[in-house]
């Protein structure tokens, strides 16, 4: 099925790529800003402040598919560690932001109001560094990366798969979740970090400063796509493939489904890390519940509706799932979740092949 | 001597049997205990022990229970829904106006010892028991001491005259002679109890014993009292232990089926459990209702209730759903949990987001006391055997029925087995209504201890999932190792590290665990795997 | 003949009554404003649903009551409730929600103390109006909200003060028990400092502290009966959070740890959270609050009646059982103020309305006319003490003589002594 499916696919996109990206970046980065910054409130084409402050939100989140998808619908792991390093980036960006907030904090004092609260009269060690932004950054990515690393090595040495792995990796979130909780671990236990003041010495709470981290999560995520593009079409991508459909036969030709597994997995948590940290600011608030089960769920059921082993899929997948949420808890506060628990049913029963294999389905009738 | 003595007992018999009509309290006496402010009334409580009257206990007794109530400085009685007025014992409406005699925890305290006190006159001698337990926890006042002296010079039951003792000495600790109290001290040794330990305690502070050989009386058998109460202490962390472990089991028995035999990864296992206890729930209500005086026994109704609502629910679900995801593990993990989260929405609609109440059976509630510090209560006990009796019946099913040789036979090879004349499909459905009938089971049991809310299974779905993963998939004898191993772990971690820590403990533990043996305590060995 | 007139006659009579009745309408509607919206911001889904959904429908209830006494400056209000599912960064989006897509004019709403962290940066941001009804752990005092909630000299304070009194036990020793979180973490802080303040030694104080969800508590209880045997008389101080209580009053309630012995005083445990509990074994317990239903005076009777019949009326879930507790009476209050506050300014306008809700002052169901500082944004408000009963209500053994200023910067916390008792202009 899915080996079909991809030539299809790209065939459908091929030449038309190029044009999708420029069209894109343009949207992203002239109309969306133009119409919520230039054009006044009250017009009809105004985009307001909630909806770029949603929009930005599933920015991140589709990039946090997209890497859902390419250790899953590529590769055929599930992870259910993904929120984990999604809220782990944010973390790391969120010990910048709460350097930032200076002595602005209740407490006036240059560490965070929690730290004062504890007592405690120095940063611990683990926060040194964090206070200048591109070191800041490089942990976004070093932290949940080198996690992955670790324990990615370990797991796919002693060769465990399938819903082994799922479920460690679930133990592993569910660990880090109950440790961050805790007060004493340093980031601010259940509250987590929360009233942030500026990004570079600039004020965080204006329109200006919205829209540009908009534009900057849309960019990041069109550079996502385009090297996960360049992955899974290369041969690398091919042997990922491969691992997925049979892995044993991969092992038999030569390969080490090791080093691939590892390398895949360890990008993926690292694009998880960028996308949280780019969250963070979006939204206000990094708290532990972001490590919890569900959330991890979620991001799966993401990629599945989108469709797996489809780059655009599980983007359009995260923006439908946290789109319908943002509606449904607005508009039938009782039903989300039998709308969302109807959704995981019938995506796995009938839609194996998420909305991109439904749109293919609907194109092949017509044409 | 001995005659003496027999008529003594008998005569305190007699003034017991008489007292509720002879020897009431005056009404000018029952009006100081019920009104006024708390230290008034407990001097006039100290009064009526020191006069040591029987027949003030069933005024005592109704003002514990918050059946006086004032109106004026008039006294009524409340019985079962009749008021009687205490001054002219006249059965009476209760005037409207009339007030409740508020008891805190002092006054209940002090009730309670005094009602005690004066049972140790009893003739019965099970009441004299619990009589004496009471005053020992009650921390006896002195008022009482020359109740229990003589009680304790004319009990013959050695139990209760053991405590008697106790109880004196632990009074006579704090007397003014100091032979009277170095002969308390060397007395406590042989307690066991936290009360005399407390006593001990406070002994030893600064402005308590002064005489220093008392003290050093007092500092040994507090050594020896402690010493004994070490090993109780290790003996309760074992039995919460294996308290927990099975509770761990009973919650992943099921899915040891769902998911070890047939390969589904059941996410709404938690809601299973959570429909059972529910389903207890409902049971219990309903014998509320309609069968108040069978009460204690709708547990035993609510057993088979749970198990066959969730077999059903398992089986329709299999049918429906499931049955389309066979050999695809982690599409039945969405879909399950897109179930999961149906059927707790499902239950907030129909009963609410709060909690509803389970009331243990009478029988379930307390528990033994072996010693101060080692309770074991009747409702841990009855869960370490109704998870073992669950066992059994799983094991039985599985290992000697025809159900069970099916479904080992699919699960081994499902295209041979269909070959072979059996039907795969419907084993399939059996086993899946089993394996959800057993949750069904564990929600009986987890409503006995815990919430019953529409998240109750969440609770426990990962810690079940933990179990099932290291005891080994498809190995009943792991899954019960690896319940009652975890438990007995994450016990004793807790202990040292709080409960936090614990936790975070014990998943590092199993994800290293794992990395060792990624197939579990027991592997399965053979063409099966893979 | 005869019955075509009669019908042409009341053809007539009917377009004529029906004329009119679309031009009194047409008065009417011209007459009554836009209504008032008003955001409700509680979690109807995930695990603070428990909790917040009652406070949504007594947040409905109330409003429907001030319509039905003719509104705020005459204009009636409309509820827009929405359900952040217990997701704090969805608290965020749906309070940006609120105050620019839908523009409330206030927002009640909340529970956790990380769900208000997390919408505090946008009501500053877009200058909205939070009303917050639950006890919390003070060290915030906002602009832009309103607590009428207890803080913690409001509730837990007092309560230990009882226990060391005589009537509370002459408690000496104290487990200091919670959910590992903020509030839990900030009230045993403070208490702490007071204990020690009181000549409590650290020796006679024990910590401890359970994750979420937390379900077995042997061997706490095991701790708990250990501590207290290794001196005098003991008193633990709870702040379990809700849903962990069931587990922990049964384990109590087995081991027979019975109140008279060690006492447990919680602050997190209502009505609503025992009606999943079987009191028989817990009676004695006890609970401090600003509030509690068993409260007798006509105020209370009248909020009681109302509750019921309104929970009678919507088939809400417990109809046959209605129970008002703490953050329910908060919540009506909140309202009640708010709607004086606006009537005061004559507009609905942020500021105004947040200068004029200080010194505002409303006959509260626990009996008292409760005022709300005309500085510090928080209720003055009076203190019980509840032991529990068989039927799972409380029996107030002990009370202020009237409401006690709040003081959200406890002076047990090193540091507070500086700051204001006021929101920080900007």
């Amino acid at each position: 099925m899915h080996t079909r499916y991809q030539p299809l696919l790209l065939r459908l996109l091929g030449n038309s790529r190029w044009i999708g990206y420029v069209l894109a970046i343009s949207v992203l980065c002239i109309l969306v800003p133009v119409l919520n910054l230039v054009v006044p409130d009250g017009n009809v084409l105004h985009v307001s402040n909630y909806i770029v402050s949603i929009g930005g939100k599933i920015l991140c989140y589709a990039m946090v598919a997209l890497a859902m998808d390419l250790i899953w619908g590529y590769t055929g792991i599930l992870s259910l560690g993904h929120g984990l390093f999604f809220a782990l980036g944010g973390y790391a960006f969120g010990m910048y932001l709460m350097r930032q907030v200076g002595l602005d904090g209740v407490s006036h004092s240059n560490l965070p109001d929690f730290m004062v609260f504890l007592d405690w009269k120095a940063y611990p060690w683990y926060w040194s560094g964090s206070e200048h932004f591109l070191l800041a950054l490089l942990l976004v990515v070093l932290v949940p990366g080198t996690l992955a690393l670790v324990f990615g090595w370990f797991a796919f040495r002693s060769r465990i798969k399938g819903v082994y792995f799922s479920i460690i990796t679930q133990a592993m979130t569910y660990a880090f979740m109950l440790l961050f909780f805790r007060n004493e671990t340093g980031f601010g236990g259940n509250n987590g970090f929360t009233d942030f003041k500026r990004i570079l010495g600039i004020p965080i709470a204006t329109p200006e400063m919205r829209m540009t981290l908009f534009v900057l999560s849309g960019l990041t995520l069109l550079a996502m796509l385009w090297m996960s593009r360049c992955i899974v079409e290369s041969k690398f991508g091919r042997v990922l493939t491969a691992i997925r459909d049979a892995e044993s036969r991969v092992m038999f030709s030569g390969y080490n489904p090791l080093h691939y597994k590892l390398a895949i997995w360890t990008l993926s948590a690292m694009m998880c890390g960028i996308a949280g940290a780019l969250y963070v600011p979006q939204v206000g608030i990094i708290n532990p519940s972001e490590m919890s089960t569900a959330n991890s769920i979620e991001i799966a059921i993401w990629a599945a509706v989108g469709g797996r082993g489809t780059l655009i899929g599980p983007i359009l997948g995260a923006a439908f799932v946290t789109g319908a949420k943002s509606w449904f808890t607005a508009s039938f506060p009782e039903y989300w979740l039998y709308f969302l628990g109807l959704l995981f049913i019938i995506a796995t029963l009938y839609l194996p092949q998420g909305m991109m294999g439904l749109g293919k389905k609907i194109k092949g009738k017509y044409a | 001597m001995q005659i003496a003595k027999i008529i003594i007992t008998c005569c305190l018999a007699l003034t017991g049997l008489l007292a509720g009509t002879a020897h009431a309290l005056t009404v000018a006496e029952r009006l100081a205990l019920a009104a006024g402010d708390n230290d008034q009334r407990i001097a006039a409580l100290a009064r009526v022990v020191a006069v040591g009257d029987p027949g003030a206990s069933p005024f005592l007794k109704s003002l514990l229970d918050d059946n006086v109530k004032l109106v004026g400085n008039k006294i009524f009685v409340v019985d079962a829904g009749a008021a009687i007025n205490a001054a002219t014992g006249d059965h009476v409406e209760l005037p409207a106006d009339a007030e409740d005699v508020v008891n805190n925890n002092r006054m209940r305290s002090e009730l309670g010892a005094a009602i005690a006190a004066l049972d140790l006159r009893s003739p019965d001698a099970a009441v004299r028991l619990q009589a004496a337990l009471a005053l020992r926890q009650a921390d006896a006042a002195d008022s009482t001491f020359a109740l229990v002296v003589q009680a304790e010079k004319t009990e013959q039951d050695k139990k209760i005259q053991t405590i008697l003792a106790e109880i004196r000495a632990g009074i006579e600790l704090h007397s003014t002679d100091v032979v009277l109290r170095l002969k308390a001290a060397r007395e406590l040794a042989a307690s066991t109890s936290a009360e005399m330990r407390q006593l001990l305690v406070g002994r030893l502070e600064p402005g308590g014993e002064a005489d220093p050989e008392v003290r050093s009386a007092i500092a040994t058998s507090l050594r020896a009292l402690d010493q004994r109460l070490v090993y109780f202490e290790v003996a309760g962390t074992v039995f919460t232990g294996l308290s927990l472990g099975s509770v761990l089991l009973l919650a992943a028995l099921g899915l040891a089926i769902t998911y070890g035999l047939m390969g589904v990864i059941n996410m709404a296992h938690g809601e299973m459990m959570m429909l059972g206890a529910y389903a207890t729930y409902l049971v219990q209500n309903l014998f509320r209702q309609f069968a108040p005086a069978w009460f204690d026994a709708y547990i035993l109704v609510a057993i088979p209730v749970a198990f066959i609502l969730t077999a059903i629910i398992g089986m329709l679900l299999e049918r429906t759903i499931i049955r389309h995801l066979y050999g695809r593990p982690l599409e039945t993990l969405l879909a399950t949990w897109g179930i999961s989260l149906i059927l707790m929405q499902l239950v907030r609609t129909l009963f609410g987001a709060q909690n509803v109440e389970v009331e243990n059976p009478g029988w379930m509630s307390g528990g033994i006391e072996l010693a101060s510090n080692l309770v074991l209560p009747y409702n841990r006990i009855t869960i370490i055997l109704f998870s073992l009796a669950v066992l059994l019946l799983v094991w039985t099913l599985l290992n000697k029925t025809r159900l069970g040789l099916f479904v080992r036979a699919v699960t081994q090879n499902r295209s041979m087995a269909g070959c072979v004349g059996v039907n795969t499909a419907r084993i399939d459905a059996w086993a899946f209504g089993l394996g959800s009938g057993i949750a069904g089971l564990a929600g009986v049991a987890l409503a006995q201890i815990g919430n019953v809310g529409p998240d109750l299974g969440k609770t426990y779905i990962v810690d079940s999932f933990m179990v099932v993963v290291l005891g080994g998939v498809g190995q009943l004898a792991g899954t019960v190792y690896a319940a009652l191993g975890l438990g007995v772990l994450s016990k004793f971690l807790e202990g040292y590290a709080g409960a936090v820590l614990a936790k975070i403990i014990v998943l590092v533990i199993i994800i290293i665990f794992i990395q060792k043996r990624p197939q579990g305590i027991f592997a399965l060995k053979g063409r099966s795997v893979d | 003949m005869q019955s075509r007139r009669t019908f042409i006659k009341s053809m007539t009579a009917i377009a004529a009554s029906v004329a009119l009745m679309t031009g009194s309408l047409t008065v009417l509607a011209a007459d009554s404003k836009e209504p008032i919206k008003v955001g409700i911001l509680h979690s109807l889904s995930g695990t603070m649903s428990i909790s917040e959904t009652a406070l949504k429908d007594m947040a409905l209830m109330t409003i429907e009551e001030i319509n039905k006494n003719g509104g705020v400056l005459g204009r009636q209000l409309e509820p827009v409730v929405v359900d952040p599912a217990s997701d704090w960064p969805l608290f965020a989006e749906k309070a940006r929600q609120l105050l620019t897509k839908d523009k409330v004019a206030v927002t009640f709403g909340c529970w956790t103390s990380v769900s208000r962290k997390s919408v505090l940066p946008v009501y500053k941001e877009l200058n909205g109006l939070l009303f917050y009804p639950v006890q919390y752990e003070g060290e915030e005092l906002e602009k832009n909200v309103f607590y009428t909630g207890a803080a913690p000299n409001q509730q837990a304070i007092p309560a230990v003060e009882y226990l060391m009194s005589k009537d509370g036990g002459s408690a000496k020793r104290f487990v200091l028990l919670g959910t590992d979180y903020v509030y839990p973490r900030t009230t045993n802080k403070i208490l702490r400092a007071f204990l020690k303040s009181k000549g409590v030694a650290d020796a006679d104080i024990m910590e401890e502290y359970t994750p979420f969800g937390h379900s077995d508590y042997q061997t706490i209880i095991a701790k708990i009966k250990k501590f207290s045997a290794e001196g005098k008389k003991t008193a633990v101080i709870s702040t379990i959070n809700g849903d962990s209580n069931v587990p922990f009053y049964k384990e109590l309630g087995n081991q027979g740890l019975k109140a008279k012995d060690v006492p447990v005083v919680a602050f997190s445990v209502g009505e609503e959270e025992l009606r999943g509990v079987d009191t028989k074994p817990l009676v004695g317990h006890l609970a401090a609050w600003n509030y509690f239903m068993s409260l007798k005076n006509p105020t209370n009777s009248a909020f009681t009646k109302k509750w019921a019949d309104f929970a009678k009326a919507k088939h809400l879930p417990g109809a046959d059982k209605p129970l008002t507790n703490d953050p329910m009476e908060a919540t009506y209050i909140g309202i009640n103020m708010w709607k004086q506050a606006v009537e005061k300014a004559g507009t609905t306008d942020v500021d105004k309305v947040i200068a004029a809700v200080g010194g505002q002052k409303f006959k509260a169901p626990s009996g008292f006319e409760i005022e709300m500082d005309a500085k510090n944004h928080h209720l003055h408000k009076p203190v019980f003490i509840g032991e529990v009963k068989a039927d799972g209500q409380f029996n107030v053994v002990w009370k202020t003589s009237g409401p006690i200023k709040a003081q959200p910067w406890s002076p047990y916390i090193v540091g507070n002594d500086k700051k204001k008792d006021e929101p920080e202009a900007k």
